[in-house]
This record gives structure tokens, C-alpha cells and sequence, in this order.
């Protein structure tokens, strides 16, 4: 599970720690400085074209309610299907993210599209209960038809200086995917600072994860741009050190087709353009869909859309 | 791929005039001579007007009205002169597009950084001084304090009206009156600025600006009926001028070349380390006289840090300074690249391994690549004469105390960079270097409320701050 | 019976904290007012400026990186010497400016009562000088005042005690070491108050004394390239404005003689300290 070049790492709590806090430290203004410069990049008609269907195709689309029902899912995985069902143009989203009991109905909706089924797990959002409990959620889901999976750590143990137990639980969680990618949340909100993000993201990739994401959307802040960014140097040096690839999934408050850009921009010139790949990189998003289709309108037809003319689901 | 299609500010917003008079006792005149000289597009050749070259005559007759403006200027209360400035801070605020397009067409750099950097700070300046105006009491220059009379301000074209901001500011809110000259390569935005002044009603004669080269600011420094001189130059002028004016009594503050160290310790924040070494050295195409030029890195992390220094180098966008997507614009002169490319050259047969990410260089225009060089010893030129320019000099060291010694080693004393996650070591360092302004896990920082200035050989006085304001006093 | 014979003293130089005579083997006569021989000074020569520039430089690590309580002790301890010889210095200034006693006790006094004001200036000088500046943006910005370096001054030719005590301790309270050219005409308190130094717990190199011709000398200070600074305060104004252009070289700081007559007398104000000391702006980034 753990690639061979960081196995030390993980043989104890200290060692794990040792290697964590060895980890080359976040100076916070100067990477929210390096994000706002690159959110100035100006990205303008063909790139922007490109850039929006781009956005679409990374698309998680979410709803995480205690008010979800069936009918809202099955709605829901019908937009994902064709966002715009009066442009066949344009693409589906990547996959949508539903809580565990709702797989079943996402993946009967979604059928043969193509569409991925992604669940959270593991006592989501918070992750406050036992391994076992995780490990179930995680194995109900999968045998529900979930092929991805987006498990929260425990932050708690995380703050608690107890690595290795956030290491353990990540690795037991993906054994329990079996096939299903993992991706880990490590709720950037509740972390604190970017040396917290930058060590939580290695250690969740020494864990096994596929992909890492930074929050449920339950906390603010959500998704921000310089926390995506040292997401992103990290899976850039953890191919570096470790030589396996690892995604990146912004969650949470990415709402408009500029926002989407800037995320765009941000793995272009961080983890760089290999990354721009649905395989590779997710946003985490339900709202930004329909602003994502209205940029598109605006682009063909050169003329200001308005909310009525997209569909709410 | 994610290519970026090319975003260009658009210039329309720009009104250029085939060719500018001399800015004297607020009206536009003619030259007293037949001297113009064309000023150019760096990044095209394109010639964008013809400017007059101020002879020593035309310089008298700026100097005579900055004279006589100054009864009425010193004479006027604080408060008063406080709100012209403070209408001039405004009208930067609302002109700042075209003051920027303007500024990149004439000297060069990016759209991004005249636009983000340049005039927000062009502007912040005039309001810090504005506030200063009726308030000179109490900075601690005693009660009353005079100001000098007339100031004669010499500026360079790396950052054209900042540097205008930078010296007219100050002297107008002690109470002086001034002649400026721009520099010969990027006098366009100090014109713009003289309009300003119209704009804003400004007294006749409170600002004078002259354009011209060398001969025309040798004119000014010299003249007997000025009080005081600024210079933001090189060393090499302003050696020359500290010894011109030996003897007259005249005050002066002179703001002079560098060759930074930039000083990354192992335990450093390596990605914002690494992208303060890319601010330091490449930020306005290297041609920043405080440029983080000597990368002093420990040993220990040199290969790690050097390779992600060019893959961070790969990604710099180079070429038309008006797209906003433009990281690295052109050079601000024929003669200023033929200076980058001679000190270059000598990097090599010194036996330093140079660097350069695969990059297209415009057909015309004047460019040079973001280039490193690995393996410098401090006796190369290129350690130790400032290039001015996106050259890059990174040399290795073992422990604090090696660091801090050559980061000393060197007749300047502008600025320097230190990058480390250890509080004590970071206090340590920056109390050993011998420079006016250390940047702690940062570069190229500027403010209005921060004073600025060298050591040694960087020049003396200080620009910025309370400190500021002596430079213009009788004190 | 004959009277006894008084053991004369031979004034050498100052240099690092010792007193050697001038390499170049040469002295001068210093006469009183009235013109009666007083001594032989050490007459001071372009090498034995650069030696004492060399034990300036030398001694500038450790006394500009001495904490102000500490400089500002030892030159209260100074001033403590001095008025423990203020007998001695009395009769050479009588002697040497032709002063009553009474006035002469008055200078004495006076050069005292400077030190000791110059003394309490050590740790405050930065706190009026510094500042914090409240830039536009997440960083903790400090100003702060530091030593320019190795100052060479041109004592004044009048005011041999109080004038020469008025022109080092600025200089030397905020960490600058010195190379002083001292009265020219009246030079033999200079090295008296360089045995007051001695003693006084001031680390050698940090104030160096010669004596001779300010305008043999003055111009090869003026023109070091390891001076930072120079002060023209004792030099005659075709000397001023040479050296000045000679400190152009280096950029060296440069304090111009003032027009008028030197009064050394009212409150000096803070400007001798601050012509020689440089601002320094440190920058970091506010973030956790």
C-alpha cells in the first residue's frame, strides 16, 4: 500500500511525525500571495471555451443534504448526464457525489453514461465514530455501485499530533475500496494552517490515497485557492519522491466560471498541464454547473444569459 | 495543453502626441534648442513620440520658475498643499489604466506588474505624503521645520512615475518646488504626469518637468539656484554627482545600484522561497536596482532547489508586455541589453554554467531570457557587478555566518533576502547585513510607509516613511 | 638644593588602543597661546591613517553589535575618568588655549557633562530614530538605526577638549568606530583624552587619535575606501570641499562643516548621531 520509497516512514508514530514536520514548511502570505497573482491570469476567448468544457468534464456533482431523496438524485444524475439538454454539445460531468444510501439510485440513474458514482464515507462529515463503522460505510457503498470513494480523516487525531492512527485508518479505508478510488478530505478548514494541508496531504497520499480533497463543504472555509495550491505542490513532489501520481479535488464555494478558471490556472502552473485531466483533478461543485453553462451561451451566442433558460437540478 | 490565448490591454486608451514640449512654470513650451529625441517601444522599436532635450538654458528657465514658485508654495499652509496632493493621488487612481498602458508601452514591463504594482503604489505615495503635508511638526524634525527651496530630481527608467511619485511627493508636502527629469528612454508617463498637474490647478512653476539625457540632468544637479538634489541612478552617476556638488552646500540623497543577496537556508519554505528568488531577480525584467541578483542558497538543499527554480522558470510567460498574461517583458534599451548581454557573455569563460528555459524571443524588440547561472564563484563579474537585468548568480554556502559574509562581501548595501522558518536566525541575519532593507521570507516588497534606501556604496538618504521627509528639510 | 626635575610626557598617537609613535618617525613643536614649547607631538602620516582605519574596521564588529546599555555605560564610565583628571586637562587647557583657570574648569566640566548626556543616548536614540511602519499589507515592518561604519573626523582646530569630546562620543555612542585628526594647533589634550579612553573600558580600535596636519591627512581618509563616513567639522573650507569630492568615491556619509563659529556650548541636538547612522527596513510576512 505504501510506496516503497516512503515504507520507513510510516514504522511508528515518531518516525511518521519526524517525517511530516521535516516536510519543508508553508509560508502562509506568500502562498496566498503566489494564488492571487496567478487568479489575475486573464483567460480569454478560445482558452476560455476550452477551459469551460474543461471545468465541466472535472465536475463532481454533489448533494449532500439530510433532505436528499431519490427523486432529487435521479434529477440530479439526469443533469450530470447532459447539463444542457438543449446542447449535446456539451460534456457530462466527471461523476456524482452522493451519501452512501443514495448510490444505488445514482447508479441505476446514471446507467451506461459514463458518469462515476462517488460516495462519501466514514462517518461523514465529521468522521467521528469507529474504524469499524468506517470501514463499513466505506464496503456498503462500494458493494452499492460506488466507484469512487471521498473518506473524511479524523482531524481530531490529526491535531492530536496521532499520525499514525489517521495513516491507519486511511490505509484500512482503501482496502476496503477494493477497485474503488479513494478520495481523502482532509477538511483544510479545520486544519488551520498550510503546514497542517501540506503534511495531511502526504500523509494521506503515503496512506494510499488516489486523490485528495480538501473539504466536505460542511466547513468554512471550504475550497480555497492557495490551500488548493499547496495540495498541488504536494502531489507535484510526492510523483517526485514516491512516483505515483495522486488527484487534486477542490470542494466546497466554487460557484462561478471564474472561480473554475482560476482552479484551471492553479494546476496548470502548479502540479502542471499533466494534471488537467478529469483522471486528475475534480471540483467539487453543484451551483457552478449552470454558471459554467451560462459562460458557454454567452460565448456562442454573444449574448448575456439569464438563470431561467438552465435547469436547477 | 492549456495555452492561454492572447489577453492584450488595449492601447486605444492611450492619446499619444507626435512630440511633447518641456513642462515649465505649468505650461507646455518649446525648447530653447533643437534637440529632440525620439522615444521608443522597447518591445516593438515602434517610435511613440518625440520628446525635447532640455539644453542648460531650458533647464535654467524650469529652475527660475520653480524659484519663484516657491515663495507662494512654502508660504502656502500645509493643509492646503496637502489637498493638492491628495487631488493628484486621486486623479492617478481614476487615469490608472492608460497611466499603465502608457508606462508599459515606454519602458517594457509587463501590463500585470504596472498595473498591480506600479501605479497602486504610484498613487498610495502622493496620499501617504499628502497626509504629511500640514503634519510636519510632528515628525520629530522639530516644530516648524523649512523646507530646502528648489529640488532638482534626476529618476531612471526602471520604474518611471514611481520613481516621480517617490521624489515629487515628498518634496511637495515639505513645502519645495521641483524640476524633474525623466529618463531619456521613458519620459511619456512624467509628461502624462505634468497634465496631471494641470488637472489638479497646481500653482504654476511648483512642478517643472525637463526631459533630456545626461547632459540635461548634469545641467540641473549643477545649477547654482538649486537647493537640493535627488538621484535614483546608478553608482556610477551618482558618484559623479556627490562629487559635483562638493562645496554648494546642496543636500543630497542619492538612491544607487545594488547586487542583493538573497540568502535561502535549508530549512526555508521552499516554494515561496522559490518564488521570492523568481520576484527577486525577474520581477520589471531584473531591472530593479534592490534585484535579489545573488541567490545564496545552503549547500545542502542546492540541487533540490535549484531544480525546482527551473521548473518554476519554465512556466514564466515572456513577450508582449501589454498581454496581461505577461510574466517577463522586454528590455528597456538597445543599450541595456547590449550591457546585459556583455556582462552575460563574461559568465562562462569565468567558468559559470548558465541556464536558460526554452523560450521564444520576439523577432523585434529588445528581450533577453530569464537566465541563471549555477557554479558562481564571488570573484566572477557577474557576482559581482550589478547586470541589471534577468541574470541570475547562485552561489552555494555552509553555514549562517559564510552566508552573512558574502552577502557583505560587495561595495553595496541596497537590500537583501533571507528565507528561513527559524525566528532567532532570520533577526540574526538581518542584523549582520549591511543593507538598507532586508526582506525576511519576502522580496520586492514596497510601500510608501516603509522607508527605503542603501548602505555603502547603494547610496544614502531614504526614501519613504518619516524618514522620507528629512531628505527635503532644512534639518 | 636644585629643584626637582619634572618627568615630561611624550605624546604619541592613539591607534587600536595603543600608543606608538608615528611610523614615519616624525613630530612637531606644540607651543602654548603664549608661545612658550609645551611638547612634541607625534606628527601623523598617511600609513599610520591607514593602520588606524585598519583597527577602526577591526573594532567595529564587536562595538556596534555591543548592546546600548553597555556603550552607553562606558561612556559614562568615560566621563567618570575624565572628571578624575579634571585637574590635568584644566592645566593644558590652560595651556594650550590660553583660557583662564576658571574658564578652563568650565570647559572641563561641560566636555563631562557631554559625555554624560551622550551616554543616555545609546538606548534611546533608536527608539526616536526607528519606527514602525504600518504598511499596506500582512507584514510586520520595523525601522531601525545602525551604525554606518568607520567615521573619520576632522576635529574642530578650536575647542580642544570640549570640541574634540563633542565630535566622538556621537559619533562613537551608536556603535560607529573612529579615526579622529585632532586640533592641529592644540593636540596635546587629544592624546590625554585618549589615556582617559584607555582606561575607560572602551575596547580598543574604536576611537583612534591623531595628531598632526588635518590637510596632510584628512584627504587620504577622505579618500579610504574602507571609511563610511566622514566629518569635516575641523576642516577649513578649501580642505572641506576637497575631501568631500575625494568622499565621493566611495559615497562616503559626509557632515559639512557648519557656517559660523562652532559653539560647542548649547544643546548639540541629535544630528551629529544621526549623520551616521544608517536606516535599516526589515520586512516578514504576518501569518500562521
Amino acid at each position: 500500500m505504501t510506496t516503497a520509497p516512503l515504507a520507513e516512514v510510516t514504522a511508528s508514530n515518531s518516525t511518521l511525525r519526524g517525517f511530516l514536520h521535516g516536510l519543508p514548511g508553508v509560508d502562509r502570505v506568500g502562498a496566498d500571495a503566489r494564488a492571487a497573482m496567478l487568479g489575475t491570469r486573464s483567460i480569454k476567448t478560445t482558452s476560455k471555451r476550452q477551459a469551460i468544457d474543461l471545468a465541466l468534464r472535472m465536475v463532481d456533482l454533489t448533494t449532500l443534504e439530510g433532505a436528499d431523496t431519490p427523486g432529487k438524485v435521479k434529477a440530479m444524475c439526469a443533469k450530470a448526464v447532459h447539463p444542457d439538454p438543449t446542447d449535446p454539445s456539451v460534456p457530462s460531468v466527471a461523476a456524482v457525489c452522493v451519501y452512501p444510501d443514495l448510490v444505488a439510485t445514482a447508479v441505476q440513474a446514471l446507467g451506461g453514461s459514463g458518469v462515476k458514482v462517488a460516495s462519501v464515507a466514514t462517518a461523514f462529515p465529521s468522521g467521528r465514530s469507529s474504524l469499524e463503522v468506517k470501514v463499513a460505510d466505506t464496503a456498503f457503498a462500494v458493494a452499492d455501485g460506488a466507484s469512487e470513494i471521498d473518506m473524511v480523516i479524523d482531524r481530531g487525531a490529526f491535531l492530536a499530533g496521532d499520525y499514525l492512527k489517521v495513516f491507519e485508518q486511511i490505509a484500512a479505508v482503501k482496502a476496503a475500496c477494493g477497485s474503488a478510488h479513494l478520495k481523502v478530505i482532509l477538511e483544510t478548514g479545520e486544519l488551520s494552517t498550510y503546514d497542517n494541508v501540506r503534511r495531511a496531504s502526504w500523509l494521506a497520499m503515503i496512506a494510499g490515497a488516489d486523490f485528495i480533497k480538501t473539504s466536505t463543504g460542511k466547513v468554512s472555509p471550504a475550497a480555497t485557492l492557495p490551500v488548493t495550491l499547496v495540495m498541488l505542490e504536494a502531489v507535484r513532489d510526492f510523483l517526485r519522491t514516491a512516483g505515483r501520481k495522486v488527484g487534486v479535488k477542490p470542494a466546497g464555494g466554487i460557484r462561478t466560471t471564474k472561480d473554475a478558471i482560476k482552479y484551471l490556472v492553479l494546476v496548470n502552473e502548479t502540479a502542471g498541464p499533466d494534471w488537467l485531466d478529469p483522471d486528475w483533478f475534480r471540483l467539487g461543485a453543484s451551483s457552478l454547473v449552470n454558471d459554467l453553462l451560462m459562460q458557454r451561451q454567452k460565448m456562442a451566442t454573444g449574448r448575456y444569459a439569464g438563470p431561467d433558460y438552465f435547469t436547477l437540478d | 495543453m492549456f495555452e492561454y490565448a492572447p489577453a492584450p490591454e488595449s492601447r486605444d486608451i492611450v492619446d499619444l502626441k507626435p512630440s511633447y514640449g518641456l513642462f515649465i512654470n505649468g505650461e507646455w513650451v518649446e525648447p530653447l534648442g533643437e534637440g529632440r529625441e525620439k522615444t521608443v517601444n522597447p518591445a516593438s522599436e515602434e517610435v511613440l513620440a518625440e520628446v525635447a532635450v532640455a539644453s542648460e538654458a531650458d533647464v535654467d528657465r524650469a529652475v527660475q520658475a520653480a524659484r519663484k514658485a516657491f515663495t507662494v508654495w512654502s508660504a502656502m499652509p500645509g493643509s492646503e498643499r496637502a489637498k493638492y496632493l491628495f487631488r493628484i493621488a486621486r486623479i492617478i487612481q481614476e487615469r490608472s489604466r492608460e497611466l499603465a498602458v502608457l508606462e508599459s508601452l515606454d519602458n517594457g514591463k509587463p501590463i500585470r506588474e504596472s498595473r498591480d504594482v506600479d501605479l497602486p503604489l504610484v498613487a498610495a505615495h502622493f496620499f501617504y505624503y499628502a497626509g504629511w503635508a500640514d503634519k510636519l511638526g510632528y515628525a520629530g524634525y522639530g516644530a516648524d521645520p523649512r523646507p530646502l527651496g528648489v529640488a532638482g530630481q534626476v529618476i531612471p527608467w526602471n520604474f518611471p512615475l514611481l520613481m516621480l511619485a517617490w521624489k515629487i511627493a515628498p518634496a511637495l508636502a515639505c513645502g519645495n518646488t521641483v524640476v524633474l527629469k525623466p529618463a531619456e528612454t521613458t519620459p511619456l508617463t512624467a509628461l502624462a504626469f505634468a497634465e496631471i498637474c494641470r488637472q489638479v490647478d497646481l500653482p504654476p512653476g511648483v512642478v517643472n518637468i525637463v526631459t533630456g539625457a545626461g547632459e540635461t540632468g548634469a545641467a540641473l544637479v549643477n545649477h547654482p539656484d538649486v537647493n537640493k538634489v535627488a538621484f535614483t541612478g546608478s553608482t556610477e552617476v551618482g558618484r559623479q554627482i556627490a562629487r559635483s556638488v562638493a562645496g554648494s552646500g546642496k543636500k543630497v540623497t542619492l538612491e544607487l545600484g545594488g547586487k542583493a543577496a538573497n540568502i535561502v537556508f535549508e530549512d526555508a519554505a521552499l516554494d515561496q522561497a522559490v518564488e521570492g528568488i523568481v520576484n527577486g531577480i525577474f520581477f520589471n525584467q531584473g531591472h530593479v536596482c534592490c534585484a535579489g541578483s545573488r541567490l545564496l542558497v545552503q549547500e545542502s538543499i542546492a540541487t533540490e532547489l535549484l531544480e525546482a527554480l527551473k521548473r518554476r522558470l519554465g512556466t514564466l510567460r515572456l513577450g508582449d508586455p501589454l498581454d496581461k498574461n505577461t510574466d517577463i517583458g522586454a528590455i528597456n534599451s538597445a543599450a541595456q541589453l547590449a550591457r546585459i548581454r556583455e556582462l552575460s557573455d563574461a559568465g562562462e569563460p569565468e567558468g559559470a554554467e548558465r541556464w536558460s528555459p526554452a523560450c521564444l524571443l520576439p523577432d523585434k524588440g529588445f528581450w533577453f531570457p530569464p537566465t541563471i547561472f549555477t557554479g558562481v564563484a564571488q570573484s566572477h563579474r557577474i557576482a559581482r557587478e550589478e547586470v541589471f537585468g534577468p541574470v541570475l548568480s547562485v552561489l552555494t554556502f555552509r553555514t549562517p555566518a559564510e552566508a552573512v559574509e558574502k552577502a557583505n562581501n560587495t561595495p553595496f548595501g541596497l537590500s537583501a533576502g533571507v528565507w528561513t522558518e527559524k525566528g532567532s536566525r532570520i533577526l540574526w541575519v538581518a542584523s549582520k547585513l549591511r543593507a538598507g532593507v532586508v526582506w525576511a521570507n519576502t522580496f520586492n516588497k514596497f510601500d510608501p510607509t516603509s522607508p527605503f534606501g542603501g548602505y555603502k556604496e547603494s547610496g544614502y538618504g531614504r526614501e519613504g516613511g518619516r524618514h522620507g521627509l528629512e531628505a527635503y528639510l532644512d534639518v | 638644593m636644585s629643584e626637582r626635575v619634572v618627568v615630561r610626557k611624550t605624546y604619541k598617537l592613539f591607534i587600536g588602543g595603543a600608543f606608538p609613535r608615528s611610523e614615519s618617525g616624525r613630530s612637531y613643536v606644540v607651543s602654548s597661546s603664549k608661545g612658550k614649547f609645551l611638547a612634541n607631538a607625534s606628527k601623523a602620516s598617511r600609513k599610520d591613517a591607514r593602520e588606524a582605519v585598519a583597527a577602526a574596521r577591526k573594532a567595529f564588529p564587536g562595538w556596534s553589535s555591543a548592546t546600548a546599555y553597555n556603550r552607553g555605560q562606558i561612556l559614562y564610565r568615560v566621563a567618570e575618568m575624565l572628571e578624575g583628571r579634571r585637574s590635568q586637562f584644566v592645566t593644558e587647557l590652560v595651556d594650550a588655549d590660553g583660557v583662564g583657570v576658571r574658564r578652563a574648569g568650565e570647559l572641563v566640566d561641560a566636555a563631562v557633562d557631554r559625555l554624560v548626556w551622550y551616554a543616555g543616548w545609546s538606548d534611546k536614540i533608536g527608539a526616536i530614530r526607528g519606527s514602525a511602519n504600518p504598511v499596506a499589507g500582512p507584514y510586520f515592518n520595523l525601522s531601525s538605526t545602525e551604525p554606518t561604519g568607520v567615521v573619520a573626523v576632522v576635529a574642530p582646530e578650536a575647542g580642544p577638549l570640549l570640541g574634540l569630546v563633542s565630535v566622538i562620543a556621537p559619533v562613537i555612542v551608536t556603535g560607529n568606530t573612529c579615526v579622529v585628526v585632532a586640533s592641529e594647533r592644540a593636540p596635546l589634550p587629544s592624546i590625554t583624552l585618549a589615556e582617559v579612553l584607555a582606561t575607560s573600558d572602551l575596547p580598543g580600535g574604536v576611537v583612534n587619535i591623531l595628531t598632526g596636519s588635518a590637510a596632510e591627512i584628512a584627504p587620504w581618509l577622505a579618500g579610504h575606501m574602507d571609511v563610511n563616513a566622514i566629518d569635516l567639522t575641523g576642516a577649513e573650507p578649501e580642505l572641506a570641499v576637497s575631501c568631500e569630492q575625494d568622499a565621493a568615491e566611495n559615497l562616503k556619509r559626509v557632515l559639512r562643516p557648519a557656517s559660523g563659529k562652532a559653539d560647542w556650548i548649547t544643546d548639540p541636538g541629535t544630528g551629529r548621531m544621526t549623520a551616521f547612522l544608517e536606516t535599516k527596513t526589515v520586512w516578514h510576512p504576518i501569518g500562521i
